[in-house]
């Protein structure tokens, strides 16, 4: 048999504070590490490729920019590279560019646009701004031979 | 009985759990290669050396700035003699004003914006309708409610007051005196009927000496740029690993600035060392009651683009692919309607009322727009509500009290010149 002393009494009712007072604090902490983790990300399957397939599988496309790494809010230019579905270069496509970030609803802050055909495939395009951080989708539509087919690439900015 | 045992142990988890939450929030904040990335972007010293202005030949030229300086003082280039750059850009504050609207020889419809940094930018005015600081200067003098004069009074006071320093730095002054006082393609009916009694060629000469002033006054104005913040000096000492970091900024203003470069999404726009991403955005900030529709960026890119002094105009000293901006220029109409620029953040507490046309009187109104989101009322908001504490939004506004610095130009030039 056990007897309740007052003191033992007490030292369990501050058991009881401290346990439940932690409790609490678990609760916060993963409530707001959830909120933390969810804002502004981007979907966690997005494919990140610089080479990418048109929608259709018509074209391969790459990308290179000029500066290496893309640079927020500084004017430069990409070299696009345009093969068919052999790995041929498709020389004369008419490109069209955009660009947008799907979670902002806003598009990109210039016009660029194809300036230049350097011969191989390749395409210079420029007047390409990205104003600010995270996630961006460039669309490239290329017509080329009597065919159009559009290929997206998924940025991530920092 | 059972009780008794998981208690204690229960008891000491939590405990613990208490304790490392307890003297996790004494520890200094610890920042992440990637906030560390963002925060040295923020910083003064990350600002790249003036850009040229290819449109704007006497851009570096020193006695132009000087020149321009008393320009920009200079009361008498107004239509009642009584305003000049300086009565809405006032050295003490800023160069800006603290009204909501700007007061010429009238009223306008927006606020003024601080000259501070706005070499930097390719877009001037708040709807961007002027690419350099030469064409931005050369607006208000000809708008009805701010200077309210016009080219042929302008360059008679020249030709009175300024004739050998104007003619040391572009040569001789076309004859003026056969040339009416007042003439001009402005919203005065009788200087506008005086102007098209003009011949092209006195046209030409008057607009010479008008684009002038501006590339004279834009000469003076790109020497005035931001000086370092108390924010700067956090940022310098976290980047060099000196301990002293954390008694530049208390823990709140701390706590502020992850908050505005994470939770609160600011870094969005408000990037670079200026603050600003010189782009165009709808935040859907309220329209004002009593003032005209105002569309912001949507019209603003249609007159820049047929801007008489833009950078691919026969005024301008740039070659056509020096003109970058322009030249990949953004038309759509509907998406830019009621995009404005975001200002630099840089002294902004002591800047308001804030937005483009003063609707926000407080930092604490702007944050709890921020905070909210509520719809634009012309085209689309870019906000999502952010679902701040009361106790973040004081946070971040500390935060931005710490971006308060001087003026980083010589003192010679922020006082009248005599």
């Amino acid at each position: 048999m056990t007897t309740t002393t007052p003191k033992s009494k007490t030292i369990r009712t501050f058991l009881w504070i401290v346990a439940i007072l932690g409790g609490l604090a678990i609760v916060y902490a993963i409530v707001m590490g959830t909120m933390m983790s969810r804002m502004g990300d981007a979907p966690s399957d997005l494919d990140y490729s610089t080479t990418r397939e048109s929608d259709n599988g018509v074209f391969r496309v790459s990308y290179m920019p000029s500066t290496g790494m893309i640079p927020i809010n500084q004017m430069h230019e990409w070299t696009v590279h345009v093969e068919n579905a052999d790995g041929a270069p498709v020389e004369d496509a008419t490109i069209t560019v955009d660009g947008d970030m799907p979670q902002h609803g806003h598009g990109l802050p210039t016009g660029p646009r194809v300036t230049e055909h350097l011969g191989n495939g390749d395409y210079l395009v420029e007047g390409l701004k990205f104003q600010m951080g995270g996630w961006w989708l460039m669309d490239f539509t290329i017509t080329a031979n009597g065919q159009t087919d559009a290929v997206h690439f998924n940025m991530m900015l920092k | 009985m059972r009780s008794k045992h998981y208690l204690p142990v229960l008891a000491m988890i939590s405990g613990s759990l208490l304790f490392i939450a307890a003297c996790s929030s004494l520890l200094p904040t610890r920042w992440s290669d990637d906030e560390l990335a963002t925060l040295k972007n923020l910083w003064i010293r990350s600002l790249p050396l003036l850009p040229a202005d290819p449109s704007n030949q006497y851009a570096d030229n020193v006695d132009a700035a000087v020149f321009g300086q008393k320009l920009f003082f200079d009361r008498r280039f107004s239509s009642n003699g009584e305003v000049a750059c300086s009565t809405c850009h006032l050295p003490d504050q800023f160069f800006q004003d603290g009204k909501p609207l700007a007061n010429g020889v009238g009223t306008t419809t927006r606020r003024t914006m601080t000259i501070l940094g706005t070499a930097y930018s390719p877009w001037l005015f708040w709807d961007g309708r002027k690419d350099s600081q030469w064409a931005q200067a050369l607006g208000p003098m000809e708008s009805a409610v701010e200077h309210g004069g016009n080219r042929t009074l302008y360059a008679h006071l020249i030709a009175e007051f300024y004739a050998d320093e104007y003619t040391t730095l572009f040569g001789p002054l076309p004859a003026l005196s056969t040339l009416p006082p007042n003439a001009g393609p402005v919203a005065d009916s009788e200087a506008m009927a005086n102007w098209e009694t003009m011949s092209p060629e006195e046209k030409e000469a008057v607009t010479r000496i008008y684009v002038n002033m501006g590339k004279s006054i834009a000469a003076y104005e790109r020497r005035l740029n931001p000086g370092e913040a108390r924010f700067d000096q956090y940022v310098e000492a976290l980047l060099n690993n000196d301990p002293a970091a954390n008694d530049i900024l208390t823990p709140d203003e701390i706590a502020g600035l992850k908050l505005f470069i994470g939770e609160a999404n600011c870094t969005n726009c408000h990037n670079g060392p200026l603050f600003t991403n010189n782009d165009f955005h709808n935040t859907g900030v309220p329209a004002v009651n009593d003032l005209p529709d105002d569309v912001g960026r949507s019209l603003g890119a249609q007159q820049v683009l047929s801007d008489e002094f833009n950078c691919l105009s026969v005024y301008s000293d740039a070659q056509p692919d020096q003109c970058a901006e322009l030249n990949f220029l953004v038309m759509d109409e509907h998406q830019q309607e009621r995009q404005y620029k975001p200002p630099s953040l840089r002294n902004v507490a002591g800047r308001g009322p804030f937005m483009h046309a003063g609707q926000f009187a407080t930092l604490e109104d702007v944050l709890d727009h921020y905070n909210t989101a509520p719809q634009a009322p012309v085209g689309h908001s870019e906000l999502q509500p952010l679902n701040l504490t009361e106790k973040q939004i004081a946070q971040i506004i500390s935060f931005l009290k710490t971006l308060d610095g001087p003026i980083d130009a010589d003192p010679k030039w922020l006082t009248a010149p005599r």
